[in-house]
């Protein structure tokens, strides 16, 4: 009997198995599985050409050329900043360290909803900063500007709580074998310590820019919602399905949804990259 | 300063907090009780001052703020005009439908994410990490495209549309609907506070137990739940902040009947939209108040799982 088999085996004398994974794909599929398949279903019913037309139409191009733009930026300020509250969480003992750390998590568990409107009148001209900013002719509510504050509000936690696992983890070894070469410390950083983290790093980065493209609640009380201005694809999907459009709305939901599965498919291709560079274990 | 050994906390349960992320397996987690931070690993001093302050500075623009202005908003006509905000009849019962939702889809997901969790964690079987990403897919959907695709199921147009008339049976623009939404949307919570924790625990106690004679049921009753009841709860509590303040995906679903199918996030945007600043805050402050709730009850629950 190969070790394999005996492993099996082995886990096999815990009872439930049929049960509790049947339940599982049961469950899946009727919240899940289902009704995503009928997305899909729904689009196959449109004609290649009526897809291509509505995906194509001026609107549509620019809602989705700001959702993933604008999440692309938000993200890549996520990564530079994300990566400085880390290293100050991680490698630096300064007051209020703990509180900080704890509050990183505050956008998971806000309501976006809440984040929106406090956002909104934050940056409105009456508002704590909006009456800072006005005087500069810096304008961010109800501007695309304002969609950005918004998308890194709601990405922020991605990139700190993926890196900072893997930074606490980094044994101190590789450091100390850098220094004692004779590098900087900002060789060492750059040539040991990033390289280290950067599947962590893109992983997080990928995972804000996820949320941030479909990304509803926080954005739309300070976006404007100008139609080829400040308006996301999310929201014109709404507009669409209470317009009874549900055809444009479908077509544009199949965009957005292809293109979450592929950052997920990227995400997984990165967790099996940093498992293969870290040796299996990990 | 720096030649002092710094203890860091172990961290026990699993620290992408939202439950997003890679799911981090029993090597990384069982790892040395302490980091030392050496003196190849001190910064210059510039260095070190620069990245806290800009942290902070971050931290507080994107985070602090906004947190501070909910409150600020909220109690900027007094406290009296809160409460009367609070007490408007719309209000009240949006609070109502917020509570009976988010119980009835955390109930939901409490269940069958430890089933899940049980199931992915407790055997091998072939697709097991396709399984696992599949169950977290509901995170890098749109909110809105979650409540779309229970339109296209069940609304007038949907495909199972003609059969609900006939029976007169509601789910679209009803509390089933936002039921439905708010499952969709916190589906991989509890499942995934429990997978990393039950994966590092392997099957020797379940074995154990087992082999005394227990049976299945006891056996995951007396052995598994208290190996995990911290990251249990923790799991629910945040599947409860999401359900409560899920706006996008059920404001798709439920219809905006004002008093009726209106939950908290969708009362706080009409009265928003119908510029009653200050009503909005108030209802808003309620659920920012749930999510620093559940944000101490996080770090509470940490400490309590290292200590155990």
């Amino acid at each position: 009997m190969s070790e394999a088999a005996i492993v099996r085996h082995r886990r096999r004398v815990i009872p439930g198995f049929g049960i509790t994974l049947g339940t599982t794909l049961l469950w899946l599929s009727l919240i899940v599985l289902i009704p995503l398949a009928a997305l899909f279903l729904r689009t196959t019913e449109l004609s290649p050409e009526r897809f291509v037309r509505i995906i194509t139409s001026a609107r549509v191009l620019h809602a989705l050329g700001l959702s993933f733009g604008l999440s692309l930026v938000a993200a890549a300020v996520n990564l530079v900043f994300g990566l400085l509250v880390v290293w100050a969480l991680v490698r630096y003992e300064f007051p209020g360290r703990r509180l900080f750390d704890a509050i990183v998590d505050i956008p998971f568990a806000l309501p976006t909803a809440v984040a929106g409107i406090a956002l909104t009148s934050l940056y409105a001209e009456t508002g704590w900063l909006g009456r800072a900013l006005a005087p500069l002719g810096i304008q961010v509510a109800f501007t695309p500007l304002g969609i950005f504050v918004a998308l890194v509000f709601v990405g922020l936690p991605f990139v700190v709580r993926t890196v900072q696992p893997v930074l606490e983890d980094l044994e101190a070894e590789f450091e100390e074998a850098a220094a004692t070469l004779g590098a900087s410390r900002l060789t060492t950083i750059r040539r040991v310590v990033l390289p280290a983290i950067l599947p962590a790093l893109l992983t997080g980065f990928a995972l804000a820019f996820a949320r941030a493209v479909g990304e509803y609640g926080s954005v739309i009380f300070i976006a404007g919602n100008l139609p080829g201005v400040s308006e996301i694809a999310p929201l014109l999907i709404v507009i669409r399905l209470e317009e009874f459009r549900y055809a444009d709305a479908t077509a544009i939901a199949a965009v957005m949804l292809v293109a979450s599965f592929l950052v997920l498919l990227a995400i997984n291709l990165l967790q099996r990259w940093s498992e293969g560079r870290t040796g299996g274990g990990r | 300063m720096t030649d002092q050994p710094l203890i860091l906390p172990r961290q026990v349960l699993p620290r992408y907090a939202g439950g997003i992320g890679p799911i981090r397996t029993a090597s990384m987690t069982f790892r040395k009780a302490t980091t030392r931070i050496s003196d190849a690993r001190a910064d210059p001093a510039p260095m070190r001052w620069a990245i806290v302050g800009i942290a902070i500075a971050f931290l507080v623009l994107f985070i602090v703020v906004p947190l501070l202005n909910v409150f600020a908003q909220a109690f900027s006509k007094g406290i009296e005009a809160y409460f009367t905000a609070l007490r408007n009849p719309d209000a009240l019962a949006a609070i109502g439908l917020t509570l009976v939702a988010a119980a009835i889809s955390v109930a939901l997901n409490l269940v069958f994410g430890v089933i899940a969790a049980w199931a992915l964690t407790k055997y091998e079987f072939a697709g097991k990490s396709l399984l696992i990403t599949v169950i977290d897919l509901p995170f890098s959907v749109s909110p809105v495209i979650a409540g779309l695709v229970f339109v296209l199921l069940f609304g007038a147009q949907g495909y199972l549309g003609p059969f609900l008339q006939a029976y007169d049976i509601k789910i679209i623009f009803a509390l089933p609907g936002i039921v439905l939404a708010t499952v969709f949307v916190t589906f991989p919570f509890v499942a995934r506070e429990l997978i990393p924790l039950m994966r590092e625990q392997g099957t020797q106690d379940e074995e154990a137990a087992l082999s005394l004679g227990a049976s299945g049921l006891r056996t995951f009753f007396r052995v598994t739940l208290p190996n995990v009841k911290w990251a249990l709860l923790y799991g629910v509590l945040l599947c409860n902040a999401r359900a409560m303040g899920e706006f996008g995906a059920v404001s798709v679903v439920s219809g905006h009947v004002r008093g009726e199918t209106n939950t908290m996030p969708l009362h706080i945007e009409i009265l928003y939209n119908e510029y009653q600043f200050m009503a909005a805050f108030a209802v808003a402050s309620l659920l920012a108040l749930l999510a620093l709730v559940t944000l101490v009850a996080k770090v509470l629950l940490e400490g309590r799982a290292a200590r155990d």
